[in-house]
């Protein structure tokens, strides 16, 4: 897996930022928050990224908003991944009317634009980094969970399961101890694929001032507050884009080399 | 009219070459059946795959010579090659489940070949397309010529693709294992039916299967494989009376209890 | 194909009940007084009590269900709390404007998906297959409303090629129809590009993995045997095989291209039906939300019901399935 030159450069730009993300009060040079200088300067050696319409420090947001963007990505996955490996398991262990309701649960989710159900809910709510990474949990597991389903249905067909069966194993035991750590693989390729959409969605939602509120940053609400300086000071617009991109392309790129190492003869596009 | 000299076909993984014809010779007369006989993995579908230059990649053909009629088609580039495939040889494979295009018709996929290498035009493509699969002898070929492949049975696919293989009578037709992969009376009538189309079109045929049973009921000649290797070559009858390798009496003996 | 159809149809119902449940259970997330939820609560008391009985909001939640279903099955939503016009009425209104950046997206992706998935999958590993590659992953990684902005700040900001927002230049109206229809696609160009741009990266991906999956099938080896020449083997037995999961796809990326228009819109000003929801959330307007979070439910319902359909139609193995 390392081989893949692009991998590579995947998982080096997610360490970085990383990181940088951990490290952020030792690294950010300036106090994201205050205002240290005038409003939109360029990049400078003073100000790595320039200062945004506040004048305050962007290189300083940034690395506080990788934080935010990975920690918010990192806990919804994690809520997504419990609730889609339960109810997946659930479903491709018991099968029969068990498997018909939450697959017909899978199909109503997915009627949903999700972005919006999670718009619609956050302006009933108000938003913060909480309800944040809670609802983009609640919307994103289906995924997971009929990549679940598909591979229970698969291993319960084989003979240790039969076995561990016939010694008397109770559902559960044979759901979580026996089948699930031989269906970790395509789990965690589904992790890093779901981490690079709930960094993507947040990102959105803070755009439109529904995801993690101002002061805090975020890359997302970074953009918001870019918007109106498009022409003056295209920078504050880029570069946290370029942010998002990166992360969200090197959770791609770990993913697909995961991907490649589990099962190099299929070459399927990932979902 | 086919001559195979020393011709070896090598596999490349992972930057080992595995070899899976070594140094293979044989031939085959006009109108005769050739067997070749040997277990998984003994070569025997690769030869067939090499003389068509089918070998998928990581393979490649990387010496000998294939003489048909005299000419060395190993030679040919690929637009001659084209030429030959299909209208002077051509093969069956063994899973008619998977080995005809779904959404195209069977009509279709004979007619294709016919209008490709004999220039009819779609009428009377169609017309001898129909002849062929009463050949075959498949009821209704009329009706049937315009259904797709998932509405015939596995026995009558097979008929199809000799059908589709004969219909713009080759020389030569190369059969890797079509019977495997159908029951035991499909089987019969299918070995039959080659029987008949050989001697109707006066067909060279290079029977391929891990079934001596077959082979003994089809075949004049035999060749023996293993490891890539031909390890004896024979009329049946010399291999069943007199094998001369341990292997093929092995192998002989072993097929014919189980066939009893 | 019937009993497939027929089948698809069975599934429908339970779905769209699903949906509705759990559209009424969201809808009452939100805070204050439930008349909120069917027009602006501040309303004279006449008008007040007309409501509550209209949606039943004295009864117990199980029976208000049933009134609220009533009354969404007739296409009442409730009123828009900034125009206090009926919302389906405000949707229906903006919905063409949607349709007219999403279907001339959909077809230009598949347009150009299709060849570039074939061209990838032949030539396998090239330095043509590399690069799609590599830019339909950037492209899956962009933010949608980042692309949006930085072709905006392209194009429009910096070159003054394309208008920034908005779908026509006010006063065109009395224009000729030439003058507004050429008007229309320079600010058609912005957002279309971001919309197609997007999907592509993804679904070409998608389309690549299905003929390559269909290359390696025994069928081409078979009509490779027959002479045919590469280029027919190509478009005409992979390439069929290669167009019917993309059938699937079609009806399976309706929710992303909602979603994506939600957003687009809202850059670039286009006064569509996410635009209008959009504003509809800053304005906090909840029967507006509602109505456009249960109608574009609806909408993709259908697609993927119509792509069900085609799906069937498409593959002659569904179409005259043996009995």
């Amino acid at each position: 897996m390392l081989k893949n030159k692009l991998t590579v450069f995947g998982l080096t730009i997610l360490t970085l930022f990383a990181i940088v993300a951990l490290l952020a009060p030792i690294i950010a040079p300036y106090n994201p928050n205050e205002i240290v200088d005038t409003e939109t300067l360029a990049p400078s050696a003073q100000h790595l990224f320039g200062t945004d319409d506040l004048g305050r420090d962007i290189f300083s947001r940034a690395v506080y908003g990788a934080r935010i963007s990975l920690t918010v990505g990192l806990v919804a996955v994690i809520l997504a991944l419990i609730i889609g490996i339960l109810l997946g398991a659930v479903a491709g262990y018991f099968g029969g009317w068990v498997d018909t309701l939450v697959s017909r649960f899978i199909d109503i989710m997915l009627a949903f634009p999700s972005i919006f159900l999670i718009l619609a809910i956050q302006a009933m709510l108000t938003p913060n980094i909480y309800n944040v990474m809670i609802v983009i949990g609640l919307t994103s597991w289906m995924g997971v969970a009929r990549l679940v389903r598909g591979e229970y249905l698969k291993i319960r067909e084989l003979s240790y399961v039969e076995a561990a069966q016939a010694i008397g194993c109770s559902p559960w035991r044979i759901i979580f101890r026996h089948i699930l750590p031989n269906a970790q693989a395509p789990i965690i390729v589904a992790a890093t694929l779901g981490m690079a959409g709930a960094i993507l969605t947040e990102s959105s939602l803070s755009f439109l001032g529904l995801g993690v509120q101002p002061p805090t940053p975020s890359w997302g609400n970074m953009l918001m507050d870019a918007q109106a300086y498009l022409r003056d000071a295209p920078w504050l617009a880029i570069i946290p884009g370029i942010l998002i991109l990166l992360t969200v392309l090197s959770f791609y790129l770990i993913g697909e080399g995961l991907r490649q190492a589990i099962d190099p003869r299929q070459d399927y596009a990932g979902s | 009219m086919l001559e195979v000299k020393n011709l070896t076909t090598v596999f490349y993984k992972d930057g080992t070459a595995v070899t899976a014809v070594d140094d293979v010779s044989f031939t085959v007369q006009k109108g005769e059946i050739l067997g070749i006989l040997g277990e998984s993995g003994s070569g025997k579908s690769t030869v067939a795959n090499s003389i068509m230059q089918l070998v998928p990649p990581p393979g490649k053909i990387i010496s000998g010579e294939i003489l048909f009629n005299g000419q060395d088609i190993l030679k040919l580039s690929e637009h001659e090659m084209i030429k030959i495939r299909g209208a002077k040889i051509a093969m069956v494979f063994q899973d008619p489940f998977t080995s005809l295009n779904p959404v195209l018709t069977v009509g279709e996929q004979i007619v294709e070949a016919i209008r490709l290498h004999q220039g009819l035009n779609k009428n009377e493509a169609w017309q001898r397309a129909i002849e062929m699969l009463e050949t075959v002898r498949i009821n209704g070929a009329a009706e049937r010529i315009r259904d797709y492949p998932h509405q015939f049975s596995g026995g009558m696919r097979q008929r199809v693709m000799l059908a589709m293989a004969l219909s713009c009578q080759p020389e030569l037709l190369l059969a890797d294992e079509p019977t495997t992969a159908l029951d035991v009376t499909i089987q019969a009538e299918i070995i039959k039916l080659i029987k008949e189309l050989q001697q109707k079109f006066n067909l060279s045929v290079i029977y391929i299967t891990h079934n001596f049973g077959i082979i003994r009921a089809l075949c004049q000649r035999v060749i023996v494989m293993h490891g890539g290797k031909v390890v004896e070559v024979g009329t049946v009858s010399q291999i069943i009376s007199a094998p001369k390798e341990e292997y093929t009496r092995n192998l002989v003996n072993c097929l014919q209890v189980l066939k009893s | 194909m019937k009993s497939y159809l027929r089948q698809r149809l069975i599934q429908f119902i339970p779905i769209i009940l699903g949906v509705s449940l759990l559209s009424f259970f969201v809808m009452h997330l939100a805070p204050g007084d439930p008349t909120a939820l069917f027009s602006d609560p501040n309303v004279n008391p006449i008008e007040l009590a007309r409501i509550r009985a209209n949606w039943g909001l004295d009864k117990p939640i199980v029976v208000q269900y049933f009134y609220w279903l009533g009354n969404v099955v007739r296409g009442d939503f409730g009123t828009s709390y900034t125009t206090g016009q009926p919302v389906l009425q405000e949707i229906l209104a903006r919905l063409p404007a949607t349709l007219m950046l999403m279907i001339p997206a959909y077809i230009l992706t598949l347009l150009i998906t299709i060849p570039l998935g074939v061209i990838c999958a032949v030539k396998k590993e090239s330095w043509f297959d590399n690069l799609v590659t590599f830019f339909s992953f950037a492209g899956m990684a962009t933010p949608s409303f980042w692309l949006g902005l930085v072709l905006m700040l392209v194009f429009a900001v910096q070159l003054h090629w394309l208008p920034a927002v908005g779908m026509y230049e006010s006063g065109i109206t009395g224009a000729s129809l030439f003058v507004r229809g050429f008007d229309f696609i320079r600010h058609l160009i912005l957002p279309l590009s971001t919309m197609v741009l997007l999907s592509l990266a993804g679904i070409t991906r998608y389309q690549r993995a299905a003929m390559l999956e269909v290359l390696g099938q025994d069928f081409i080896r078979t009509a490779r045997a027959k002479g045919l020449p590469e280029r027919q083997v190509i478009f005409k037995h992979a390439l069929k095989n290669a167009l019917i999961p993309i059938v699937t796809l079609i009806g399976l990326s309706l929710p992303d291209l909602f979603g994506g228009a939600f957003i687009i819109e809202t850059i670039f000003a286009w006064p569509g039906m996410g635009r209008l929801g959009v504003m509809a959330i800053f304005q906090r307007n909840y029967p507006l939300i509602m109505g456009i979070v249960i109608f574009s439910a609806v909408l993709i319902m259908l697609g993927n019901l119509l792509a069900d359909m085609a799906y069937a139609w498409v593959d002659p193995r569904i179409r005259y399935a043996k009995k």
